[in-house]
């Protein structure tokens, strides 16, 4: 083995041990973050009242929108690792799993952007 | 003793959740992005989650694959960080399950009560 597979191999592992750690720490932070958002908005707030008025209010207060960013960027992040795996699973040829996963992080980079903005930018327009 | 036991529908689980979630998470971004074209866009779209009843059969079983992937999250990590904890790897799954179960009880009474005509919120 050549000293550069060498390091690839080992930076390879190393990758995988912090992609381990990852999936543990940024889990427990969603199981309070993902739950708490559920629970909140989803059950304590009737759907029917989930609307434009709810969110205007809702985003006029700063915690909430960095609950939701911190959310969507452990959410997107802790998924999309976990679907590394999957396509590493299945997909057999190197190639077509060179192409899936830019395909998956290039969605995930557009779709993390794309959330952020409104989270960050929504300014309610009057009713 | 793995195959086709608890062990293998808890990994199963997790992965089906996981990726359900994950699109979810995808068309979730795009419904909160339509706020952008103001109040009528955005009320039209949300209406849909709860005027159409497929919707809400659907986001009880979003809520179910988050619930069990949060439980199930829970059982593998104690797996890994208790060292006996292999060893009721199963009980923990029926653990995890039956959070799961418990924690649908009320997300069904409020999400599909209305779809039975039953009435759930006063005011």
């Amino acid at each position: 083995m050549s000293l550069a597979e060498r390091a690839v191999a080992r930076r390879g592992t190393n990758f995988e041990l912090w992609s381990w750690y990852y999936f543990r720490i940024s889990g427990v932070l969603l199981l309070f973050l993902a739950l708490g958002h559920v629970y909140i908005v989803h059950i304590l707030t009737p759907i029917e009242q989930v609307n434009y008025a709810f969110v205007a209010a809702r985003y006029a207060k700063p915690f909430w929108r960095t609950y939701d960013l911190l959310l969507l960027l452990l959410a997107m992040s802790h998924g999309v690792n976990g679907m590394r795996l999957v396509l590493h699973d299945y997909i057999r040829s190197r190639p077509w799993r060179v192409f899936a996963y830019s395909v998956l992080y290039s969605a995930a980079l557009i779709f993390t952007v794309l959330g952020a903005l409104v989270i960050v930018t929504f300014q309610p327009v009057p009713e | 003793m793995y195959r086709g036991r608890e062990g293998m529908w808890a990994w199963i689980f997790h992965r089906v959740s996981g990726i359900g979630v994950l699109l979810f998470l995808f068309i979730h971004i795009v419904d909160t992005a339509l706020i952008g074209w103001g109040p009528g866009v955005y009320n039209a779209v949300t209406s849909i989650y709860h005027e159409w009843t497929i919707f809400r059969f659907l986001q009880f079983t979003l809520i179910a694959a988050v619930l069990y992937h949060s439980f199930n999250g829970l059982r593998v990590i104690v797996i890994d960080f208790w060292p006996k904890g292999y060893k009721y790897q199963r009980q923990l799954f029926y653990g995890a399950m039956a959070l799961t179960v418990l924690a649908l009880i009320p997300t069904g009474y409020f999400l599909l009560g209305p779809v039975f005509g039953i009435e759930t919120r006063q005011g």
